[in-house]
């Protein structure tokens, strides 16, 4: 672990200052994914700029009957929320499901949107990765690659991004607020946030240096049935092989793309009347296997096929 | 040399007169380990400030060092020292052992240029502080020249070879009973690569006084761990003091020292300061022993009656070029069932990866992955229930040897498991059983393991306050070794537990042959009941020649110890009150256990029977275990709490071998894919719902003079079988390569229309 300094701003404009004035800061909200990086020197920031305490852990109701999210809630808050529990039980499944117990207790909205991905070959430092060290190449592509990405890879990279809670956010086409280094705010949808490899998986998020995630916006719940799916090798404290977050006739995949995986052909065949089965098949026309992760096509399929049938039917996770 | 006859006799642990075997007991050092209170070897305070060590891994398979630069790490803040192999103090050659008592030979690290596998350690750097340790190994820059490596096991099967000084057994004329069998079954198994996975990383706290270098490591054998760095410094063991009081696991891994023993010593010498070294937890992955993988082809022939004539298991496993070792995945078959031919044997290829060595149970745990499998697939073709065609090829004898079984109730133990599983709900007939998307089986398996005795001493020592305190350079790897001898020490000496202290895991003390191969139990605590006999005749012969003594003058024979007196008739004393008037400086004794010379005139193994009911969800191949009975014999047990534990945990981890453990090696490097806990996945609270097990009422008066047997091992044995059969049974996909992994089970159930 490299040497590094630490702050504890008071408020939101001070942290973004601290980290526009301090080349190779970072924040640090729960520190579950950055904590770990720094040990093996994945991320070597010089500076930490510790954000878990900002007042940024409300969950308030919005005017149109969403809800507004700060970033600094921990995961379990989120979870156990009641609100969220009856409005949109498709994130409290989501949340839920990812991590431990003792993992959701630390980490938080806002963190759990910007970490990073669990490929393998990222964490093992004596490996190329270009999303580690643009240029290396990708020793994913070629490696055992049973956990990478079927759809919007490319050749510079074919992980995935780990996040549950963003799969259901994007399918409640939820929107993050920030706060840039310049002190301006703005919007953008949870679906937006993270970017495709292609030649530079080492730009992993739209947001730019020292922006702050300050919230999650989640309009009003839309009607019609909400179910969370993940599949993993274990029935708990696993990452995804795929899931899928079902809200109505919206879909959004998770373990398939380095991004919460918004199906957007098969939401429009949907709506055009087309039987579940085409209607999927048709958002995985353009999957891709890349060795051994061939299996995920079908998987995904299967498992989204299962939860239009649970959603259609008006149920609720 | 004693007979199995003398421990058939009468003794204060078969009479049980206090009742401390087979109870109930707490951990005796459950309080200091749940409260962070018990010091592991890392932790242990040195007498002064310590350094911190960081070994720096080699990451190719297979070639020589051309350069390494290590000037950043020299010039990194708070760097002690850096050495490589050009600069490592002088270490013994690897294997050598200048005194021919040794149990290990020198094991030096950065001996030469060579790498010989991805992991091994190349460089290392001692700092004031972990973090700078760190820092600076990770700026030591290594060029290699890469030479060929054989590192992936399925495409390597060709050079497989009959390991050094084995050959196969073959009983009858297996071929000729193979074709005359009018059922038969040939199928090919495998089970891939696993780690220990211990919490506990190898670790080594050392500093020096004078010539001799105390250390504190994790290790399973305390003389192993000490004859091997003796011989490795090429100094005499007597120099080296090893204590290994709290392990964090074991399991098979700490069965050797690794390069944080030997590197805390060397460093602590040249610095002439403490030093502490411990593994990263990548580095315990890709840098420690292994479970190798293992392909099983087995063939059964039978009669229609489901009467076994012909049997073979052939398995290719593989160890790392210059580490002989072979998992026997064959050997556990060779007791198990009758039939008049048959051929068992294993063959080994040599491979650029870290050794291969044991691993729980190493040989049955993955053996019996392949024939417990095979024989629900023989029930199935015979139509005859799976538990009936085991009990249908139940050997009288051995069925290789011809010796007669010491105790075996295999056959108990499937029937009582049967019945307390509900095993008679199983439709025998797959993808019968369907709740909402799951579809629900049922499996069971046998399980059969060695038991083992093997020479250990003890000391016991009574001070004039009557507190007994049993010393022993035995180790305690987590499995309650502390509590048992506990036990044993009380009950032998007739005092109550709470009188009792242990000591454990000293190169000082008597020895014994550390924790592994489930004879711990067994043979630690022979060796304190035996001193413990002979201490009982100490205390006699002290209090009848002492004037003072009520016992004066008495029979030493008619001489009897409860409630912490010694007695005679309705005379009796404390033994405090003995020893503070009779030896205030205390009595110390010393016994030992050797096998009996007849021992192995039986056979003799423990045994179980493990039922499993799981759901695959026909969506997904998830496979979730519903609920998993075990029922086991082996021997009087001693503690129902720990031992309980024991077996139970064995059992957890067959669920995850049969569900998520696997370590595939990247053939483009050389190295495993998962070097984390994140990415080696063991069975997590919420795989494991409902696992319960029991033990039989059985005593072996075969194995030793308590009539116990080893748990550690056990629980392991068949359940990953048990489960692959309830997956078979749920959705009738038969997988016959471990771990089911939903790809695997979701590529079944598609080639089957569901």
């Amino acid at each position: 672990m490299k040497p590094f300094t630490y702050e504890r701003p008071k408020d939101v404009a001070a942290a973004v200052k601290a980290i526009r004035t301090s080349p190779g800061a970072k924040f640090l909200a729960g520190g579950t994914n950055l904590l770990d990086l720094m040990k093996v020197e994945i991320e070597a920031p010089s500076h930490l700029v510790d954000i878990g305490r900002l007042p940024l852990a409300n969950i308030e109701t919005t005017r149109d009957g969403g809800l507004r999210i700060g970033a600094m809630t921990t995961n379990t808050q989120v979870a156990s929320d009641p609100r969220v529990r009856s409005l949109y039980p498709v994130l409290a499944q989501a949340i839920v499901s990812g991590g431990s117990a003792q993992l959701r207790n630390k980490a938080t909205t806002g963190g759990n949107l910007m970490q990073r991905t669990r490929c393998a070959y990222f964490y093992d430092t004596a490996k190329p990765c270009n999303k580690r060290q643009p240029g290396s190449g990708c020793a994913a592509l070629g490696g055992l690659n049973r956990n990478s990405a079927i759809l919007g890879a490319s050749e510079a990279c074919i992980a995935t991004s780990p996040s549950d809670m963003g799969v259901a956010l994007a399918a409640l086409d939820a929107r993050i607020e920030t706060l840039t280094a310049e002190g301006v705010t703005r919007s953008l949808a949870v679906a937006d946030l993270h970017r495709l490899p292609g030649d530079t998986p080492e730009l992993e998020t739209e947001l730019k240096t020292g922006e702050l995630i300050t919230c999650v916006v989640i309009p009003a719940a839309p009607t019609g049935g909400q179910v969370y799916r993940k599949v993993r090798d274990r029935a708990s404290y696993a990452g995804g092989l795929v899931s899928v977050a079902a809200v109505g006739n919206r879909v959004a995949w998770g373990g398939v793309a380095l991004k919460p995986w918004r199906a957007e052909k098969t939401e429009a065949a949907l709506a055009a009347g087309v039987p579940i089965p085409e209607a999927v098949a048709a958002e995985l026309a353009a999957a891709e296997a890349r060795g051994k992760n061939g299996f995920k096509i079908a998987l995904v399929g299967r498992l989204t096929a299962a939860a239009l049938d649970e959603t259609f039917a008006g149920r609720r996770a | 040399m004693s007979s199995v006859k003398d421990w058939a006799l009468p003794n204060p642990v078969s009479e049980n007169r206090s009742g401390l075997i087979g109870k109930t007991v707490d951990r005796y050092e459950g309080r200091l380990k749940v409260t962070g209170t018990a010091p592991y070897a890392y932790e242990v305070e040195p007498p002064s400030a310590p350094a911190y060590g960081q070994a720096v891994s080699a990451t190719i398979a297979r070639g020589r060092i051309v350069s390494i630069d290590t000037s950043a790490a020299e010039a990194s803040p708070g760097v002690k020292l850096v050495w490589t192999s050009r600069n490592v103090p002088a270490q013994a050659a690897r294997g050598e052992r200048a005194n021919p008592r040794s149990q290990r030979g020198s094991n030096p690290t950065m001996a030469s240029d060579a790498v010989e596998f991805y992991g091994q350690t190349l460089a290392f750097v001692a700092a004031d502080t972990l973090e700078n340790a760190r820092a600076a190994a990770a700026l030591v820059a290594v060029t290699y020249e890469t030479q060929p490596a054989t590192v992936d096991f399925m495409a390597s099967l060709d050079q497989a070879e009959m390991p050094p000084g084995e050959e196969d057994t073959e009983i009858g004329d297996f071929g000729a009973g193979f074709a005359a069998s009018p059922v038969k079954l040939d199928e090919t198994y495998f089970s891939p690569i696993a780690n220990h996975t211990q919490m506990e990383p190898c670790a080594t706290t050392a500093w020096w006084d004078g010539d001799k270098v105390t250390v504190h490591t994790s290790i399973q054998m305390v003389k192993g761990g000490q004859h091997a760095l003796a011989e490795t410094l090429a100094i005499a063991s007597d120099k080296v003091h090893l204590i290994t009081r709290y392990i964090g696991g074991g399991f098979g891994g700490k069965g050797q020292s690794y390069d944080d023993l030997t590197l805390a010593a060397l460093a602590a010498r040249e610095l002439n300061q403490p030093v502490k070294v411990a593994y990263t937890r990548q580095q315990m992955f890709q840098a420690t022993i292994h479970r190798p993988a293992v392909q099983m082809r087995v063939r059964l022939g039978a009669e229609p009656d489901g009467r076994l004539n012909a049997f073979s298991i052939e398995a290719i496993t593989h160890c790392a070029r210059n580490v002989p070792f072979t998992e026997h995945a064959a050997n556990f078959s060779r007791s198990l069932y009758a039939a008049p031919n048959r051929l068992t044997g294993h063959r080994l290829v040599r491979m650029d990866l870290p050794g291969a060595g044991p691993m729980r149970a190493p040989g049955e745990a993955t053996g019996m992955l392949s024939l417990e499998c095979a024989m629900d697939e023989l029930a199935e073709k015979l139509g005859i229930d799976p538990v009936e065609l085991r009990i249908r090829n139940e050997p009288t004898v051995d069925p290789e040897t011809g010796k007669p079984f010491s105790v075996r109730q295999l056959v108990s133990c499937m029937r009582e498991g049967a019945q307390r599983f509900g095993w008679e709900r199983r439709n025998p007939t797959p993808g019968q059983v369907r709740e909402g998307r799951w579809l629900v089986g049922m499996g069971m398996a046998a399980g059969i393991r060695g038991n083992f005795l093997l020479p250990a001493k003890a000391g016991i020592r009574i001070t004039a306050d009557g507190t007994v305190t049993l010393l022993q350079g035995m180790t305690d790897i987590g499995t309650g070794t502390y509590t048992i001898l506990a036990q044993i020490t009380a009950e032998t000496l007739g005092v109550p537990l709470d009188q009792v202290r242990v000591e454990l895991g000293d190169s000082d003390m008597p020895p014994a042959p550390g924790s592994g191969g489930q004879f711990g139990a067994a043979t630690a605590g022979s060796a304190a009941f035996e001193t413990g006999m002979v201490m009982r005749r100490t205390l006699a012969d002290l209090a009848i020649n002492d004037p003072n003594s009520p016992l004066f003058g008495a029979d030493p024979t008619l001489v009897t110890f409860a409630n912490g007196n010694i007695a005679l008739e309705n005379q009796s004393e404390s033994l405090a009150s003995l020893v503070a008037r009779a030896q205030p400086d205390g009595v110390y004794v010393e016994g030992s256990i050797s096998p009996a010379a007849d021992a192995r005139d039986w056979s003799q193994h423990t045994y179980g029977a493990q039922f499993a009911e799981v759901a695959v969800d026909v969506v997904t191949g998830e496979v979730r275990l519903r609920r998993m009975f075990g029922v086991f014999a082996a021997g009087r047990i001693l503690n129902a709490k720990t031992a309980k534990s024991q077996i139970t945990g064995g059992m957890i981890w067959g669920i995850g071998t049969a569900l998520t453990e696997t370590n595939p090696v990247d053939p483009r490097y050389g190295s495993f894919l998962n070097q984390d806990m994140a990415g080696y996945l063991v069975p997590s609270h919420a795989d494991i719902v409902n696992v319960d097990s029991i033990f039989l009422d059985e005593t072996d008066d075969k194995a030793n003079p308590l009539g116990i047997k080893g748990v550690g091992e056990l629980g392991i044995c068949g359940t990953g079988a048990a489960i692959a059969n309830a997956i078979y049974n749920a959705c009738g996909v038969r997988l016959r390569d471990y771990p089911m992994t939903p790809d695997k089970v979701l590529e079944g159930l598609i080639a089957k229309g569901l």
